[in-house]
């Protein structure tokens, strides 16, 4: 079990939540009390370990009085706040942004889209078979993770993960303008030429799987990723001894990838290159 | 932070561009030569609150190579980063988020010419191609086809960039005069290689033709003179006129005929009223912020003075890029000081010592004559430290923007300053609250600014009496397209739009009238009854937006025109938000699958569009999402552009 701290006590806020009275502590985000009630908002950029950036638009709701939806993942509870989150109107904009998105990027490896997608009623390919798409090779430059840009969805998580929120490396950004923008690094050059650190922690958050390991885009490659066939063990890592968790994900008694608990107080999901990819050696049997 | 650089240097030229912005290097840790006999640079620390507070000058600084060499080489890039320590993936993502740079090799001289609607409407298109041709790859110049230059009045607009040394004297639509000291050599010594022996200088050509065009590009120095800012005000010298009576009456260049023409009584009143005593005047004044959004302009200063965060900023939103609207423009080129007097009683009422001017990268003579009009403010003790002897002290910035629509969206706008992409923040908080660098903010554009002069010397009850009761004091429209007259028109607002255009002379054939430029709607010829109030036209279904008002006669193709609005915003988009950055691409296809198309053949891309246009308007961050859907949707309902 992790310890969580306790922080100061919160004031409660009282609103409304399709007409139901919600209390929910100071500072929560629509979303959070929409979790706290069991209600389901898809969510596709927010991360549980990284300040909103309410950037791809899918949770939006219904607020009493405002001239446009808001973002449930970053709109704070206010008190008499009265929010609607399964409206024909938020429901629409959901399903168009669902749409946009499968219609120009891939969205096969995101997790929960494909119901959303189902459940919204979204049809992607009524832009057209020459709707403008996403379609860029897959950026392997180096043999600790690949950067497919075919799959990106502009989050920005990878570049707040990177940046002030946790690395503070800064080796990527977003570069370009609308359509053409892309997270890139300096020059968009290689990985290899770049400020990066590997350290993963990109990978970490990446939503889509636009950011994986080399590992697994090359099983994936190769037909042979199976996650029911995965068994996941969250042990100590052993080369220093600030002990951060690691989640050794194993398939047919090989580590495939290795992830960090999220709640834990410590890192937040984050590693370093050595906790992150240094785990060859475990598996070096000759 | 700890950041790294690649191998790449700058050439002494790039140095020499950002040393000359931000002073020699003072250790090699931040790129000056490392010769192993400065001991200094091994106790040399500089990091922390000190480096965050120097990142704003990466825009500056991203200009200051721009200008010199024209474009944005890795070395240079990573030598500005050295000196800002800005990791340089950020460097690089702000710099490829404007227009004007280039990361990529270019020549010293680029051609812009407009492709918007008004310059479309003139000729651009036959334009660039014609001038393409004429100067041919061998000229090293560059034409890059864009959007509107703000030039509406005199479309076909062309604008000519040529980098050089801005330490040398530099030729400003014709009108010489030495930009930074006189480092260089003099002019005309012979040398007329392009680069470092070449002064930076910018034309703008405008009604332009191909032959002056293909004149201005190659000789941007002796490119004639602009037209005096007051050919774009067709009633000027009209008594009856409130915030455009100085334009064409006084010299803009002249602090004396200012004041002369009753300049500074404004401020002088302020001073009498005090802050509280000035917020209570514009409010009472009725004012609201003429950018588009119609906020009242009292509210947002009360709060911003009331804010216990200091300390308070001040930003002047002079990024006007709406296609169609250049009354700012006209505003700062023609009475520039009117704007610094603004600012001052603006940032007194406001409590804000500071003032940025955030004005569009494409106005070269407005940017030389503010800057010349806030250098003599300055000499004359009406900015600086003690503001006419009274113990305030207020100073203000230029930044130029560098080519992004978005930038004129408020906390772009911030973000922009502060050195980061120009994408919006999302509100709440709202910039009263944190705004520029996370403080308390007041943002007003130059239009509403230069009315607060008018409601102190008339006083509030006076300014309230014009217009409407809703919608008070006079109102500047950019009236342009087919008319005999276009220009800045000031009216009080209640004027109706057929009266508008009748002033401007239109033409016959009436088609449609954009108002509020690409963000606002048309309306058909026989609505021109709509009252020009923020009321009437919201009552219409339509908006005052900045005071647009673009004529179409029966010989525009309105396709085309909707297309090139859809193409706007695609380009403008800055990405962020997934219904901005794909829904615009979306619409750009679908108006292009329809264009040739109407009724039954067209349905189903309407009803496409009509989708996705809900969903960017409800879902979209900004305004720039949530309003690029409204000019299609009121040309499809209004206009039946499709049946």
């Amino acid at each position: 079990m992790t310890a969580i701290p306790l922080g100061v006590p919160r004031r409660l806020v009282e609103f409304t939540l399709d007409g139901q009275d919600a209390r929910v502590p100071e500072g929560s985000t629509i979303l959070e009390a929409c979790r706290a009630a069991g209600k389901d908002v898809p969510t596709l950029c927010e991360g549980d370990t990284l300040t909103p950036k309410n950037a791809c638009r899918v949770c939006v709701v219904e607020v009493e009085g405002a001239r446009t939806l808001a973002p449930a993942c970053s709109r704070r509870a206010e008190p008499g706040m009265v929010v609607r989150t399964d409206t024909e109107r938020a429901r629409h904009s959901r399903k168009v942004v669902l749409e946009l998105l499968a219609s120009s990027v891939d969205l096969s490896t995101t997790p929960s889209v494909a119901r959303w997608i189902k459940e919204y009623e979204a049809k992607p390919d009524r832009f057209g078979p020459d709707a403008a798409r996403v379609d860029e090779e897959p950026r392997v430059d180096n043999d600790l993770y690949v950067r497919d840009y075919g799959k990106c969805i502009l989050c920005y998580k990878c570049v707040d993960a990177c940046g002030d929120q946790w690395q503070n490396t800064f080796a990527i950004s977003v570069s370009g303008r609308g359509f053409d923008a892309r997270i890139s690094v300096e020059q968009d050059a290689p990985l290899t030429d770049s400020a990066c650190v590997y350290c993963g922690n990109c990978i970490e958050v990446c939503p889509t799987g636009a950011l994986s390991f080399k590992s697994e885009f090359d099983m994936r490659a190769a037909g042979t990723w199976d996650e029911a066939r995965q068994s996941e063990t969250t042990t100590v890592c052993a080369y220093c001894g600030v002990g951060c968790n690691l989640t050794l994900h194993v398939q047919d008694n090989e580590i495939v990838k290795v992830t960090s608990p999220h709640d834990n107080p410590v890192t937040h999901g984050n590693l370093c290159i050595k906790g992150r990819f240094g785990y060859q050696h475990v598996q070096n049997r000759d | 932070m700890d950041l790294r650089f690649g191998d790449s240097e700058p050439t002494d030229e790039e140095r020499a561009a950002v040393d000359a912005l931000l002073g020699p290097p003072e250790s090699s840790w931040e790129g000056a030569a490392r010769d192993g006999t400065d001991a200094a640079d091994l106790r040399w620390a500089r990091g922390g609150r000190e480096a965050r507070d120097r990142r704003d000058l990466l825009l500056p600084g991203l200009h200051a190579l721009n200008d010199r060499i024209g474009w944005i080489s890795e070395g240079a890039l990573d030598y500005l980063c050295r000196r800002l320590t800005v990791p340089p993936a950020q460097a690089y993502g702000v710099a490829t988020f404007y227009a004007m740079f280039s990361v990529r090799p270019r020549p010293a001289t680029v051609l812009h010419v407009c492709t918007d609607l008004a310059c479309t409407a003139a000729g651009a298109t036959d334009l660039s191609t014609d001038v393409e041709a004429r100067l041919g790859p061998e000229s090293g110049v560059r034409v890059e086809r864009g959007p509107c230059l703000g030039l509406c009045e005199r479309a076909p607009a062309a604008l000519v960039i040529r980098a050089g040394d801005s330490a040398r004297p530099a030729c400003e639509g014709g009108t010489v005069q030495a930009v930074r000291g006189s480092g260089g050599a003099a002019p005309g010594d012979g040398k007329e290689r392009r680069g470092r022996d070449t002064p930076r200088a910018t034309a703008v050509c405008a009604p332009a033709t191909p032959d002056a065009a293909v004149r201005a590009a190659t000789a941007p120095e002796n490119a004639p003179a602009e037209p005096a800012p007051a050919l774009a005000v067709p009633q000027a010298g009209d008594p009856a006129l409130t915030l455009l009576e100085r334009v064409g009456t006084a010299d803009p260049t002249s602090l004396d005929d200012y004041r002369a023409h009753g300049g500074y009584t404004a401020l002088r009143r302020a001073f009498a009223l005090g802050p509280a005593g000035v917020i209570r005047e514009v409010t009472d004044a009725g004012l609201v912020g003429r950018g588009g959004a119609a906020f009242p302009t009292g509210r947002k200063w009360q709060a911003t003075a009331a804010q216990p965060d200091h300390p308070h900023y001040l930003v002047c939103n002079a990024d006007e890029s709406e296609p169609g609207t250049f009354k700012d423009r006209v505003l700062m080129e023609g009475d520039p000081y009117a704007l610094v007097e603004a600012m001052t009683i603006a940032a007194y009422a406001t409590g804000a010592h500071k003032g940025y001017l955030y004005l569009r990268g494409e106005y070269p003579r407005a940017l030389t004559r503010l800057t010349h009009a806030i250098a003599q403010a300055r000499n004359r003790g009406l900015l600086g430290d003690d503001v006419l002897g009274q113990g305030y002290a207020f100073d203000i910035e230029i930044r130029r923007g560098a080519g992004a629509y978005i930038c004129g969206e408020e906390t772009a706008l911030f973000n922009s300053i502060e050195g980061y992409r120009g994408e919006p923040r999302s509100k709440p908080p709202f910039p009263v609250e944190k705004g520029l660098f996370g403080k308390p903010t007041v943002e007003n554009n130059v239009e509403t600014l230069v009315n607060v002069l008018p409601i102190l010397t008339m006083g509030a009850p006076a300014y309230a009496a014009i217009g409407t009761a809703a919608s008070t004091g006079p109102k500047l429209y950019c009236v342009s397209g087919s008319v005999d007259r276009p220009g800045v028109y000031e009216l009080p607002f209640g004027a109706t739009l057929g009266e508008l255009l009748t002033l401007a002379q239109v033409r016959a054939g009436l088609r449609a009238v954009l108002l509020g430029g690409a963000a606002g709607g048309f309306v058909r010829p026989d609505e021109l009854d709509i009252p020009l109030t923020f009321e009437g036209t919201r009552q219409a279904g339509t908006t005052l937006g900045s005071g647009v008002v673009m004529a179409f006669d029966d010989t525009v193709p309105l396709p085309r025109l909707l297309l090139r609005i859809a193409e706007f915003f695609r380009d403008e988009s800055c990405g962020q938000c997934v219904p901005c950055r794909v829904g615009t691409v979306r619409q750009e296809e679908a108006l292009r699958r329809i264009a040739d198309r109407t009724g039954a053949a067209a349905a189903g891309d309407i009803d496409l569009l009509r989708e996705v246009g809900r969903a960017m308007r409800d879902a979209s961050i900004c305004g720039l999402g949530q309003t690029a859907w409204n000019a299609v949707e009121s040309a499809i309902d209004r206009l039946g552009a499709y049946e």
